[in-house]
């Protein structure tokens, strides 16, 4: 528990903890919201904050308070479907290309150069467009988790290639391990704390993403994401119209939540960096 | 003449294999996801065929028939898919029936060059050379301050900030237009049309500045606070060589080479960022070009519109990649 | 107080923290040394004993995660002593390269890879050598090069371009340029082949002889220091355990340690196995109480483990930290 006594010292992890807590509660409290997320006319339309709805209604006649619980909650499983899935890849991918090398490697990196060069952007959006029927939760999740392994692939491969060139590894192979072994009981311990802060980077592209692909209509705007509320408040002219918290709540919600995300994972990754920790002695 | 063999020739490979892949990739999407949309766009047009003009309508079938696998063999098509490409023909906009996509392009993208050529520029150098201040005087206070400042800049996506530029200053404080200039007047290089240039493009180009300079701000400042722990570097105190040489002879200068190699690896990321500003602002670029283009599933147009960024991506990148000599003497000689 | 530089119990530590645990690396634990005018002072240990953190000390360069825990380091200018770690930035920055200058461990990568050696030469010089012209700098330079035997055309070179031996006698002829009255050469040949490492020690040995300064070499090979140093000093685990002319620990060791040093050196001739200290280097984070030698010294008795031997003088200039080289015992308190 040192541990966490000493990252809190950090206010980046702080606040970053904080605000996750903070609007992982807010996700949770989507599952006792007193109203439906997809159906019109349920409050009064247009209304401003006031004590009955806290940040609101919107012109679909919703409260907007209940409805962003819910965009929270789903652009967060879609962000953690993308994730945790492109995790397996990028690992996949960095491990064999790093340790088995040669051919792999070459084959392997090039497909990744490849698709890095490449303005990822767009194909993801020529795929979206095919896919018509507008996405989903789970599909939008499975598209970015197809497109986004590349770079992290790239950086996990860096590690073990480093890991490899090892004097345990050496050891390791020399006292008979298997290469399975090697792999799992050694270099998944040391890899685990870059995976995770790619994990964490990965899911904050996710959800950015998300906002991009509903902007372009391409995600089902049934399903209340920030992407998609911000859509429907835009598509409304909720600007122009003054209806400030009807845009400003997805747009201040996506920025607490991809700030948070962040600084938790910047704060831990330089916790963990022997490094980092050399530079912050010094100064005492 | 080594140099030339060894630095020269395996990056130009390289650019021709990224443009073949990519190309192919392009080329095998719509056969892989199906071809319901394309079926579905033919029988639309088919069904109006009265009100438009026979023959391009014509020209329009052949264009989906080759684009999508409808017509000859694999093979086939994938050799005048390339054919296609070199001519720079994407056939007939949806949307914008029967425009030439290559037509569009042209109008739009020099636009969109410009705005991402000098953003980016400026970006850069401000985001680096302020990042390796800050980097080598990591203790001072106002370097702290920066560096906070820039933790919340960055993980915000590009969309949002535009989106908070756009309500505060067109909104909010009424400085800058909403967006949306008119193409199509003809480009007179007189006082006024600079003028409207800049009005329309400075919000833009201010949050794609702010947004990239505190990428390399950030990246700089730690290249900046390992480089000063370099041999050369501690040497270089040690021996009384005065500081402001430090800075930028040995501490810059070095830190710098990364950061080239940097820009050359996320210009492909730089540039969707500059597609998805334009969407924010209604600046006549590409960005808005395909905005327009998804929403009303104008698909040769996204499809001319990423094939066109993929050859001007990895072309900037060659570029980028040839200049990087001139910096990295180690490069150049031996 | 007879010497250049005067060092008095001096105490630096490394302080570094993992995951909320502090460790302290007492890399040199209390020293006292007196470096003489005029000599080469050599410095000999194992890797790891705190030679070179000893060097940067006199160097007066002592920064984080480097602490200092007491003791002082005194340098005799114009007949005066001033003590080297209270000066500030700017007062060391004028001694240095003028009065004292350093050569660093792997002068291989002292050099701005992307520039030109002589920017870097003129870089040096020119914050030190007031009111000169560059193409002044730059002649005295080449001058000085060609003294020491090296050609004036490396200057336009890059570092890259040339041997790790080459880069070497480049650094070491810099830090000569000002005719400093100390320099502090901390393993000027390792990793460099044995025709550069010649070549380089005859570099030193002819700087010393024609500016007659001091230099102090730091260096684990014992064949170096019977070669060119004057007078040295045995480090072990972070303390002096002997001192004395070069010529007389070679010929009459005393501590056990010292021992083990000089016999492990192979001589012509000598057809019998060599034996090396057994046991591991000590620890610098915990040192064994008492004599940190005492847990690998074959000749230990029941003091050894108990009290820090000082050094006590055998003759009039070769001293010992060990109890059981003492004229007067007292072994039986």
């Amino acid at each position: 528990m040192g541990v966490l006594k000493d990252l809190f010292k950090d206010y980046r992890f702080a606040v970053g903890f904080i605000l996750i807590c903070f609007l992982s509660f807010l996700a949770v409290a989507s599952f006792f919201s007193p109203y439906d997320p997809i159906e019109w006319l349920q409050v009064p339309r247009d209304k401003a904050p006031s004590w009955s709805n806290i940040l609101g209604t919107n012109s679909k006649g919703q409260d907007v308070f209940w409805e962003a619980t819910f965009a929270i909650r789903n652009s967060l499983i879609i962000a953690l479907i993308a994730g945790l899935i492109s995790r397996v890849i990028a690992v996949l991918v960095g491990f064999i290309a790093g340790y088995k090398g040669s051919i792999y490697d070459r084959v392997l990196m090039g497909i990744t150069d490849g698709l890095l060069v490449i303005p990822l952007f767009l194909i993801l959006v020529l795929v979206a467009m095919l896919l018509r029927e507008a996405l989903t939760l789970v599909s939008t999740g499975l598209l970015l988790a197809f497109f986004g392994w590349a770079w992290d692939a790239r950086t996990i491969r860096s590690q073990v290639l480093s890991l490899r060139e090892r004097e345990f590894t050496l050891t390791s192979v020399l006292s008979g391990n298997g290469t399975l072994s090697l792999v799992s009981k050694e270099y998944l311990p040391l890899t685990i704390p870059l995976i995770f802060s790619t994990l964490i980077n990965n899911i904050a592209w996710a959800i950015g993403m998300e906002i991009v692909l509903a902007i372009l209509g391409l995600v089902s705007l049934d399903i209340p994401t920030l992407g998609t509320t911000l859509q429907w408040a835009i598509n409304y002219q909720a600007m122009l119209l003054g209806h400030w918290w009807w845009i400003l709540t997805p747009v201040i919600l996506t920025i607490l939540l991809l700030v948070a995300l962040y600084w938790f994972s910047i704060s831990v990754s330089e916790y963990l960096d022997p490094r980092m920790r050399i530079q912050r002695i010094g100064a005492k | 003449m080594r140099f030339f063999r060894d630095y020269l020739v395996p990056r130009i490979i390289q650019y021709i294999v990224v443009i073949f892949c990519g190309i192919t990739a392009v080329f095998f999407i719509p056969r892989l996801t199906g071809q319901n949309p394309v079926l579905e766009m033919i029988a639309q047009i088919q069904s109006q065929g009265s009100t438009l003009d026979p023959t391009a309508v014509e020209s329009l079938m052949e264009t989906l028939k080759e684009l999508y696998g409808l017509k000859g063999t694999l093979f086939q098509q994938y050799i005048t898919t390339w054919k296609r490409v070199f001519a720079l023909d994407f056939g007939p906009s949806f949307f914008q029936f029967p425009t030439p996509v290559s037509e569009l392009l042209k109008t739009y993208l020099p636009w969109t060059i410009g705005l991402f050529a000098t953003s980016t520029l400026i970006s850069w150098i401000l985001g680096n050379i302020l990042g390796g201040i800050a980097g080598y005087f990591s203790r001072k206070n106002w370097s702290k301050i920066i560096d906070a400042l820039i933790m919340i800049i960055r993980p915000i996506p590009h969309y949002i900030f535009g989106i908070i530029v756009l309500i505060l200053f067109a909104y909010v404080w009424q400085l800058f237009p909403v967006g949306g200039m008119m193409l199509g007047r003809r480009t007179v290089l007189n006082w006024r049309f600079i003028m409207t240039i800049l009005r329309y493009s400075f919000l833009p180009a201010m949050t794609l500045v702010i947004l990239g300079g505190a990428v390399w701000f950030q990246q700089m400042k730690l290249l900046v606070q390992n480089v000063k722990r370099e041999d050369y570097v501690q040497y270089a105190q040690t021996g009384g060589v005065k500081e402001r040489f430090i800075i930028y002879r040995y501490v810059l200068r070095n830190a710098m080479l990364p950061q080239i190699t940097q820009l050359a690896l996320v210009l492909g990321q730089v540039f969707s960022g500059v597609l998805i500003v334009e969407m924010v602002f209604s600046y006549p670029g590409i960005g808005l070009l395909l905005y327009r283009g998804v929403t009303r599933g104008d698909y040769n147009l996204v499809m001319g519109i990423t094939v066109l960024s993929i050859l001007t991506i990895t072309t900037a990148v060659l570029i980028l990649d040839l200049f990087y000599p001139l910096f990295d003497p180690r490069i150049r000689h031996k | 107080m007879n010497g250049l530089i005067e060092v008095e119990q001096l105490q630096t530590f490394y302080v570094l923290e993992y995951l909320g645990k502090k460790k302290t690396i007492k890399a040199v634990n209390d020293v006292t040394l007196s470096i003489p005018e005029n000599v080469i002072y050599g410095i000999a240990g194992e890797s790891g004993c705190g030679k070179t953190t000893l060097l940067k000390a006199l160097f007066a360069s002592i920064e984080p995660p480097l602490q200092l825990f007491g003791g002082k380091v005194s340098y005799l200018i114009k007949n005066n002593f001033i003590d080297a770690l209270s000066l500030n930035g700017k007062e060391k920055r004028e001694l240095r390269w003028s009065y004292i200058s350093y050569i660093p461990q792997g002068s291989m990568s002292v050099f701005n890879p992307v520039k030109k050696l002589k920017v870097t030469y003129l870089d040096f010089l020119e914050s030190h050598v007031r009111g000169k012209a560059g193409r002044e700098l730059l002649s005295l330079a080449r001058q000085h090069l060609e003294q020491l035997g090296l050609s004036p055309k490396v200057l336009d070179a890059f570092p890259h371009q040339l041997s790790g031996g080459m880069r070497q006698r480049i650094a070491i002829a810099l830090s000569t340029l000002l005719k400093p009255q100390v320099i502090l050469a901390d393993e000027p040949t390792t990793a460099l082949d044995v025709v550069a490492q010649r070549a380089v020690l005859q570099l030193m040995r002819d700087i010393q002889q024609e500016i007659k300064n001091t230099i102090v070499l730091v260096t684990h090979d014992m064949g170096i220091h019977a070669n060119i140093t004057t007078c040295m000093a045995i480090m072990y685990a972070g303390k002096i355990v002997e001192v004395g002319p070069t010529q007389e620990i070679f010929s009459n060791p005393l501590h056990p340690y010292t021992k083990f040093l000089i016999h492990s050196l192979p001589r012509i001739g000598d057809k019998m196995p060599k034996k090396s200290v057994p046991g591991a280097p000590p620890s610098l984070l915990n040192p064994p109480s008492g004599c940190p030698f005492h847990p690998r010294c074959p000749e230990i008795s029941d003091f050894c483990q108990d009290k820090v031997p000082d050094l006590n003088n055998s003759t009039q200039n070769h001293k010992v930290a060990c109890w059981l080289r003492r004229e007067s015992c007292d072994c039986n308190s």
